[in-house]
């Protein structure tokens, strides 16, 4: 019985074992799939392979989503992926998924487009990289569409419709609502130095933790963020977590 | 920023939807019939829905209008949900018609209207509304000053009759415009002609991609210059088919695009994205984005959209350390017959939802006309490139002194602003609009999406030829069911697994359907027996 016992054992740890290799296999790049450094380097309009792990949906609509994805060494904005609404369900945090479309840009946010995907084996969820004192730097852009943290920023002033100082607008310039799900736009500032971060409603809506976080800011705030580093014509962040600095 | 597609978010699992609204209709409410009278003993309560441009000032004159509303009508309370996208306000509408919860009053476009209209007596017709001689517009029991039938520009109202009705008012209206940068015109050898051809436009921008040994451009010395930049690609080939007088799709649904014009415009437009002279808002952004940085010399975009435009634009996106100093004309889009210009009227409309309680729904209507008051029109049409729909309005002294103060200021006079008006109004007998059937969205989708397919592929380095058009034209035709007249509203012939309450349902209808038959049989059966 105990031999029997030590063998069932034995045979547990074997596949455990297996499985861990499994997983370590996991980082290695598929066969035709581009590294990190190989997508970064591809030229702008070019066909690009990758294999990631999804971070965020930032949406579904129409069979197509748009997904934050990442792996050890970078990241991607996939935009617009062809994709079922089943298979969209699919899709989690950590989930592998590989990634065949275009190298594009769109107002200085680099992205894949007009791609497919399908869903791989593996699982990994990245760290918030701290960011806060690249900002302002020309080294920030190399973080792009990773999921990053700001630390201990302060909440600055926007003028409202009123010309009232609030401490977020619903849209870029107060003319959204709450109830019509506009993003949240907020000011924040470190070393003397003020940036506009954004809620973006698709990415995390109304209901949302971060989306209700905001709102209930006040200036002079001293606040922790987590997001996804995003770029509109310069680094626009998409919050996805606020907390009180710690 | 949100990517923000006119027609970009409309085509959720429509198909479904459709069959919905039919179902409710169908279920549902009888066809609105004018009250004798307005009652104001009673309280209404009427939900509005509305688009702004992003526009805080756009906003404000909604409450503005609601509380001007709600002070002459106090049994009235009219609730305001704000939208930034038509597509949004259309899948909700269609969502809600299923559900029976639609808006009293709603902003849209009359292809969305079409297709509200799958459903029996959903939308009221406003013909007899209209004329009414109390309460109709400019009737004599309304306590404002409303525009009569006769004072609401014909062109912009015979957009809104469809399907022997008249469904909608106008509320504003626009065109497109291209927003050009002289100095690079002029810095390319070329002078801005009166009249802007395409012939023009392409010349002028294969000429804006010359580049020096470094790479950078010559005309701007910058490392990126789009020189010919288009907004909505769909609104392009719309008017490139109108203007060549090709086919594009008739009053009944027949779909005419698939034509040589359109492949020799195609083919046409290639051979420029060849040479990096075009591109499109969806694959590089915002045209004002790429003029005010001096990286365009050709920008098409709504006449709604000039606060944007120019270097002095009120509204901006871009840094100012990347603002370049230029000088801005606004002409209207290019031609192929400058003696016969034609130019799309677009813009949003106004609709009223029908309801069990006729007062309801004539409160909605009195809202509706109060929105097409001289107050209401002239503070809108302000805010952006728009023009008043109705000709009370424009010939106002109100309007009239905007107008005249055209440069006075880079705020509410701000001069491409004005311009970009006055070409709309100096042009209404040359605009033009699409007909209106159920799918035809879909169409308009098609049209843009064909040169999307086109410039992207040649900027990948793929081969655009005649078995190359072929496929386009079997994708386009399949991925907007463009081969089923009136299904084409479905938008994508994917349509994904039946709803689970579908699947329940079919299932009931089939296993009563084999109880029947199984009962049938048994029945036989015993006859035969005892016979």
């Amino acid at each position: 019985m105990k031999k029997l016992f030590a063998m069932v054992l034995s045979l547990a740890l074997a596949f455990t074992a297996v499985g861990c290799g499994k997983e370590d296999d996991s980082d290695k790049k598929s066969e035709g799939v581009m590294t990190y450094a190989e997508y970064d380097a591809a030229e702008l309009k070019s066909s690009v392979t990758i294999e990631a792990y999804v971070q965020a949906k930032q949406s579904w609509w129409d069979n197509k989503a748009t997904i934050y994805a990442q792996d050890k060494d970078g990241a991607y904005f996939i935009y617009n992926v062809a994709c079922s609404e089943d298979d969209y369900k699919k899709l989690s945090t950590g989930t592998k998924i590989k990634v065949t479309g275009y190298k594009e840009e769109w107002s200085g946010e680099i992205e894949i487009t007009d791609g497919t995907f399908e869903i791989m084996s593996g699982n990994f969820v990245a760290e918030a990289a701290d960011v806060t004192s690249k900002l302002g730097t020309d080294d920030l852009i190399k973080y792009q569409n990773r999921f990053v943290s700001f630390q201990g920023m302060t909440v600055e002033p926007s003028t409202d419709p009123s010309g009232n100082e609030v401490a977020f607008l619903y849209n870029w310039d107060g003319s959204g609502t709450q109830e019509g799900n506009s993003d949240l736009y907020f000011n924040v500032s470190k070393d003397g130095a003020t940036y506009t971060f954004t809620v973006e409603s698709y990415l995390c809506d109304n209901t949302t933790d971060v989306y209700k976080a905001v709102e209930a800011l006040k200036v002079g705030d001293v606040i922790d963020m987590e997001g996804f580093l995003y770029w509109y014509n310069g680094v626009n962040p998409h919050i996805t977590s606020v907390t009180a600095a710690k | 920023m949100k990517r923000k597609h006119r027609w970009g978010l409309l085509l959720l699992a429509m198909a479904g939807i459709s069959s919905m609204t039919a179902c409710h209709g169908s279920r549902g409410l009888e066809e609105f019939s004018i009250p004798e009278e307005f009652d104001t003993t009673k309280n209404y309560e009427i939900t509005f829905w509305a688009k702004n441009d992003t526009n805080k000032t756009q906003t404000q004159i909604y409450r503005d209008a609601i509380e001007g509303f709600t002070a002459l009508y106090p049994n009235v309370t009219v609730n305001l949900r704000l939208y930034t996208d038509y597509g949004r306000i259309y899948n909700d509408v269609i969502t809600n018609i299923a559900t029976g919860t639609t808006p009293n009053v709603c902003i849209t476009y009359p292809d969305h209207i079409a297709t509200y209209l799958t459903g029996d007596n959903v939308v009221v017709p406003l013909d007899a509304l209209m004329t009414d001689e109390d309460y109709g517009l400019g009737g004599s029991r309304l306590l404002f000053d409303a525009p009569k039938v006769s004072e609401i520009v014909p062109q912009f109202l015979f957009e809104c009759s469809f399907q022997e009705h008249c469904y909608a008012l106008p509320f504003m209206r626009s065109t497109e415009a291209c927003y050009i940068n002289k100095d690079f015109v002029e810095a390319l050898g070329y002078t801005v002609p009166e009249k802007l051809t395409w012939d023009f436009i392409w010349e002028v921008s294969d000429a804006a991609t010359a580049k020096d040994a470094d790479g950078n451009y010559l005309v701007n010395g910058q490392k990126v210059m789009i020189p010919f930049i288009y907004k909505s690609t769909d609104n392009m080939m719309i008017q490139m088919l109108k203007q060549k007088n090709a086919g594009y799709s008739n009053a009944d649904g027949t779909i005419e695009i698939f034509n040589p014009v359109t492949t020799n415009l195609l083919y046409e437009i290639a051979e420029h994205v060849k040479i990096d002279a075009f591109s499109t808002f969806k694959i590089s952004s915002y045209p004002a984005n790429f003029l005010n940085a001096g990286q365009c010399v050709f920008a098409v975009d709504s006449t709604a959209g000039a606060t944007w435009m120019g270097t002095n634009a009120p509204l901006s996106d871009i840094s100012e350390e990347a603002l370049v100093d230029f000088q801005t004309v606004v002409l209207p889009v290019p031609q192929f017959d400058t003696e016969h210009p034609q130019m799309i009227s677009q813009g949003p409309s106004v609709c009223i939802f029908n309801k069990s309680n006729p007062q309801e729904v004539l409160a909605s209507w009195l809202f509706m006309q109060y929105l097409l008051t001289n107050e209401v029109q002239i503070a809108y049409a302000q805010t952006e490139g728009y023009v008043p729909v109705t000709t009370k309005a424009q010939k106002s002294s109100v309007y009239q002194e905007y107008l005249a103060q055209m440069g006075a200021d880079n705020d509410m006079h701000y001069d491409v602003k004005i311009k970009a008006a006055k070409l709309l109004l100096e042009n209404m007998e040359n605009t033009f609009v699409t007909p209106v059937f159920n799918g035809s969205a879909s169409l308009r989708d098609a049209a843009g999406q064909m040169i999307e397919n086109v410039t992207k592929s040649i900027r990948r380095g793929e081969t655009v030829d005649d078995a190359y058009m072929e496929k386009l034209t079997a994708d386009v035709t399949s991925l907007y069911r463009l081969n089923q007249k009136g299904a084409a509203v479905g938008g994508r012939a994917e349509l994904g697994k039946l709803p689970q309450a579908a699947v329940v349902l079919l299932g009931t209808l089939g296993i009563t359907w084999l109880g029947i038959i199984a009962y049938v049989s048994h029945e036989v059966i015993k006859k035969k027996k005892k016979s």
